[in-house]
C-alpha cells in the first residue's frame, strides 16, 4: 500500500456529485500532481457526509478539518494553502449553525455530538468502492461470527432481543419476521433488500446504499443464514444509478473475498446476492408490489394475508427488509443485543436516519437516538429555520405520513409518540415548514403525488384519492362549499379502511392530519375565500405600495405577460385579470414596494 | 485476491486496511510537521517530507501523523522539520536532507532520542 500524509476525503454522495464534485476531484488531482504530492496525499471518495446543502463537501485528515462548499476554483487552494503549506483556509470552513468546524471543534458540535451513528457509522469514512476499508471497520466480522460462532436460532434470539424493528415505515419488529420467515417450512427461502425509497425528500437509504454498500449485503448474508435461505435480491430504483454501481462494485468484491457464493468462509453455508432495477413506481415499495416486480410481473399488490414470510417469491417464504434496518444488523451481532437495546426508548431500540429537507438550515443525513425530541432534531442539529421564519410544522412519513404543528416540538421521536399525533415515523423524510406554506396546498402537493402514483388495482385508492384531490383543487381556488371539509373526512377514512395495500390505506393521512391542526386553515379557504400564507394562487392578489414605488420600471419590464403599467418615475399598478401570481415583480423590486395580499 | 477463509485471514485484511485508515485519524499520538513555504520546497523539502513517511511506514508507525507547515521565519536552515511527541517539548531540526530525516525518525520518534546536532529550537515557540 502507498504511504501517504494527508488523505483528503471528497463526499460523494449523490448530493454533492450534483454540485460539482467530479470537477472537483479532478481539479484536485491535477493540482496535486502539479506539486508532486500525488504519491503521498491521498484522495479519497467517500459516501454521503450527512451535511447536502452545503456540499461539495471536502475534509482533509489527519487534522479532520471540512470544507464547504468547495468547487473547482477554490480547491486549488486547499492544495496551495492547506496541503503544501499547512495553513487552514478560514474563509472556506464548513460552518454548522453553531459556527464553524474546525478539528478543535469537530467533536464537540451539536451538529456531530447529538447524533448517534449506527446505520450511517461508514458514511463519508471508508471509500465505499474499497472492500478493504470497510473491513477496517470490523465489516464482515458479524458475518464470520454468526456462521462459525452461532445457530441460526441464535441469531434470530439475538435481533429479537435487540428490539429492532422495521425501519422503511411500520416498524414491524424485525427478530420475528426473521422468526416467522425460518418457521415456514419449504425447500428453498429468499431473503429480499427493499432500496425502493420512493417518499418525496427521502434519501437515506440512497446514503446508505452509496457510502457503506457492504454492510447491506452482510446483514442479507446473515438474514439469509438465519432463515435457511439461498439467495437474495437487492430491489433498488432505476432512479439510483451510483448506489446500483456501487452495489454491483461491493458484490462483485464480495464474491472475490468468498463472503458471496458457495460455501462462504469454508462453511456448508451458500449465499449469493442480485440486484433487480425497479422501473420507477412508488407502489413497488409495497412488499407484495416489489415482489410482483421482481418476478417480472407487473408492480401491482396482493392481498394480505398470505405475508412474505408464508408465500412470497415465487410462492416460496420471503423475508423483507429495508436498507437501514439491514445496515443496523451487523453491529448488533458485533457488540450485541443489550448494547443496541441499551440506545433508545422503551418501545422504540436504537437510532432512526432522517433526510432533514424543507425550510431547515442544515438540509441532509443525520441519525439520532430514538426518543430525541423533534425541538433538538430541528433546532440542535438542523440549525432552526433560516431568515428568521417561525417554524409552522413538520411534516414526516412522505405521502403516508403527516403534519405536526410547532407546538408538539417537545415530543419524542418514537413510533408510539408520532403515530399518537396522526404522523408516522415513515421512512424517514422530514420535510420542515415555516410559517410561508400554506398546508391546504401541502396536503394537495402529497395528494397528487398518491393520485399520480396509485397503481388502479383496487377502487377506493384509484378513485377516492382522486375526488379528495378534486375538493381539494376546488377549495385552494376559492369555489370551496362548507360541506366540502366534513366530505373530505368521511372519504379519507372510506379509502383507509377499504383500499388494498398501504398505498391506499395511508394516502388520506396529509389531508386528514392537516384537517387536524390547521382546520382554520382550510375553513378560511373554504368561507372567507382567504389563503392565510398567500401561497394558494386563485386566492392572492399583488399589489404596489404607491408610498414605496419609485417608478424604476424593473417590475414592468420583467412582467412575462405585461400585466404592470406604469411612467418612469411614476407609480406603477398591476393589472389581477392579466397577472399570472408568478412572483417575478416581487424578486426584482429593490424597495420593497410590491406585496402579497388575500384576497 | 483469495477467499478468505478463516477469522485470520479476515484479521490480516483488517490490519492491513486499518493502517491506512488510520492515516485519516486525528487522534495521534505524535505530529511531525514539514515546513513547505516556497523556501522549504527550494531546499529540498519535498523530499524530506517523503523520507518521512516512507521511514514511519517501514517501521509501521500509525500513531504519528505527517502534516505541513508554511515557512517558520527559520529560512537559512531550511528544510525544517518540527517532532511534536505527546508529553514532550517541540523539537524544530534544521537542515533535513531524506537521510537525515530517517535518522529522526528512527532516533527521535521510535528511540525517543532528540537527534542534538540538528536541532535549532527547543520548546514552544
Amino acid at each position: 500500500m502507498a504511504v501517504s500524509t494527508n488523505t483528503i476525503l471528497i463526499c460523494a454522495g449523490g448530493a454533492c456529485i450534483s454540485a460539482g464534485e467530479k470537477s472537483v476531484k479532478q481539479v484536485l488531482e491535477e493540482k496535486l500532481r502539479e506539486y508532486a504530492l500525488d504519491g503521498v496525499v491521498r484522495v479519497v471518495e467517500t459516501g454521503c457526509m450527512g451535511a447536502c446543502d452545503l456540499g461539495p463537501i471536502v475534509a482533509v485528515f489527519p487534522e479532520g478539518v471540512y470544507y464547504q462548499k468547495v468547487n473547482a476554483e477554490n480547491v486549488k487552494k486547499i492544495v496551495e494553502e492547506h496541503i503544501l503549506k499547512g495553513r487552514v483556509v478560514e474563509e472556506m470552513l464548513f460552518e454548522g449553525p453553531q459556527g464553524k468546524i474546525t478539528e478543535e471543534v469537530h467533536e464537540e458540535h451539536p451538529f456531530f455530538k447529538k447524533q448517534v451513528k449506527i446505520a450511517t457509522r461508514n458514511l463519508g469514512i471508508i471509500d465505499p468502492m474499497n472492500i478493504d476499508e470497510y473491513i477496517a471497520r470490523d465489516g464482515y466480522f458479524a458475518l464470520i461470527k454468526t456462521l462459525t460462532q452461532m445457530s441460526p436460532e441464535e441469531v434470530i434470539e439475538t435481533v429479537k432481543k435487540s428490539g429492532l424493528r422495521g425501519r422503511g415505515g411500520a416498524g414491524f419488529p424485525t427478530g420475528l419476521k426473521w422468526e416467522l420467515t425460518r418457521k415456514s417450512p419449504a425447500d428453498k427461502k429468499f431473503v429480499v433488500c427493499n432500496a425502493d425509497e420512493g417518499d418525496p425528500g427521502a434519501f437515506m437509504d440512497r446514503s446508505i446504499l452509496e457510502g457503506d454498500p457492504h454492510t447491506v449485503l452482510e446483514a442479507m448474508t446473515i438474514a439469509g443464514y438465519a432463515i435457511g435461505g439461498q439467495k437474495g435480491y437487492v430491489y433498488v430504483r432505476a432512479e439510483y444509478p451510483l448506489a446500483i454501481e456501487r452495489l454491483r462494485n461491493a458484490i462483485k468484491q464480495a464474491r472475490e473475498y468468498g463472503f458471496l457464493g458457495e460455501n462462504i468462509l469454508g462453511t456448508d453455508f451458500s449465499f449469493d446476492i442480485e440486484i433487480r432495477i425497479g422501473a420507477g413506481a412508488f407502489v413497488c415499495g409495497e412488499e407484495t408490489a416489489l415482489m410482483n416486480s421482481i418476478e417480472g410481473k407487473r408492480g401491482q399488490p396482493n392481498v394480505k394475508p398470505p405475508y412474505p414470510a408464508q408465500k412470497g417469491l415465487w410462492g416460496y417464504p420471503t423475508l423483507i427488509n429495508n436498507v437501514e434496518t439491514f445496515a443496523n444488523i451487523p453491529p448488533i451481532i458485533i457488540k450485541g443485543a443489550d448494547w443496541f437495546a441499551s440506545i433508545g426508548t422503551e418501545t422504540s431500540k436504537g437510532t432512526k436516519v432522517f433526510a432533514l429537507a424543507g425550510k431547515v438550515k442544515n438540509t441532509g443525513i443525520v441519525e439520532v437516538p430514538m426518543g430525541i425530541t423533534l425541538r433538538e432534531l430541528i433546532y440542535d442539529i438542523g440549525g432552526g429555520v433560516p431568515n428568521g421564519k417561525k417554524l409552522k410544522a413538520i411534516q414526516t412519513g412522505g405521502p403516508s405520513g403527516g403534519c405536526i404543528p410547532a407546538e408538539y416540538l417537545d415530543t419524542p421521536v418514537d413510533y408510539e409518540s408520532l403515530k399518537k399525533l396522526g404522523a408516522i415515523m415513515g421512512s424517514g423524510g422530514m420535510i420542515v415548514m415555516d410559517e410561508d406554506t400554506c398546508m391546504v396546498d401541502v396536503a394537495k402537493f402529497f395528494l397528487q403525488f398518491t393520485v399520480d402514483e396509485s397503481c388502479g388495482k383496487c377502487v377506493p385508492c384509484r378513485e377516492g384519492t382522486k375526488r379528495m384531490l378534486e375538493i381539494l383543487e376546488k377549495i385552494t381556488s376559492g369555489e370551496g362549499e362548507e360541506e366540502d371539509i366534513e366530505k373530505l373526512e368521511e372519504l379519507g377514512q372510506t379509502i383507509i379502511d377499504s383500499s388494498l395495500c398501504g398505498l391506499g390505506q395511508t394516502a388520506p393521512n396529509p389531508v386528514l392530519s392537516t384537517l387536524k391542526y390547521f382546520k382554520d386553515e382550510y375553513e378560511a379557504h373554504v368561507k372567507e375565500k382567504i389563503c392565510p400564507a398567500k401561497v394558494c394562487k386563485s386566492l392572492i392578489r399583488y399589489v404596489i405600495d404607491p408610498d414605496k414605488c419609485v417608478g424604476c420600471t424593473a417590475c414592468a419590464r420583467v412582467c412575462p405577460v405585461n400585466a404592470i403599467s406604469g411612467e418612469v418615475r411614476k407609480i406603477h399598478n398591476i393589472d389581477p385579470e392579466i397577472c399570472t401570481r408568478c412572483g417575478s415583480c416581487i424578486e426584482v423590486c429593490r424597495f420593497g414596494a410590491i406585496s402579497k395580499v388575500s384576497p | 485476491m483469495s477467499k478468505v477463509k478463516s477469522l485470520e485471514d479476515l484479521m490480516k485484511i483488517k490490519e492491513q486496511a486499518l493502517k491506512e485508515l488510520q492515516m485519516r485519524d486525528s487522534k495521534k499520538k505524535g505530529k511531525i510537521v514539514v515546513a513547505m513555504g516556497t523556501c522549504g520546497i527550494a531546499a529540498g523539502a519535498k523530499d524530506t517530507l517523503r523520507a518521512i513517511v516512507e521511514a514511519l511506514d517501514k517501521n509501521h508507525i500509525v500513531d504519528v501523523a505527517v502534516v505541513q507547515s508554511g515557512c517558520m521565519g527559520l529560512c537559512e536552515v531550511e528544510p525544517t522539520v518540527e517532532v511534536r511527541m505527546e508529553g514532550q517539548d517541540p523539537i524544530i531540526y534544521g537542515h533535513v536532507t531524506p537521510e537525515q530525516a530517517e535518522r529522526i525518525v528512527k532516533q527521535h520518534v521510535i528511540e525517543g532520542k532528540v537527534v542534538s546536532d540538528l536541532v535549532v529550537r527547543k520548546g514552544e515557540v
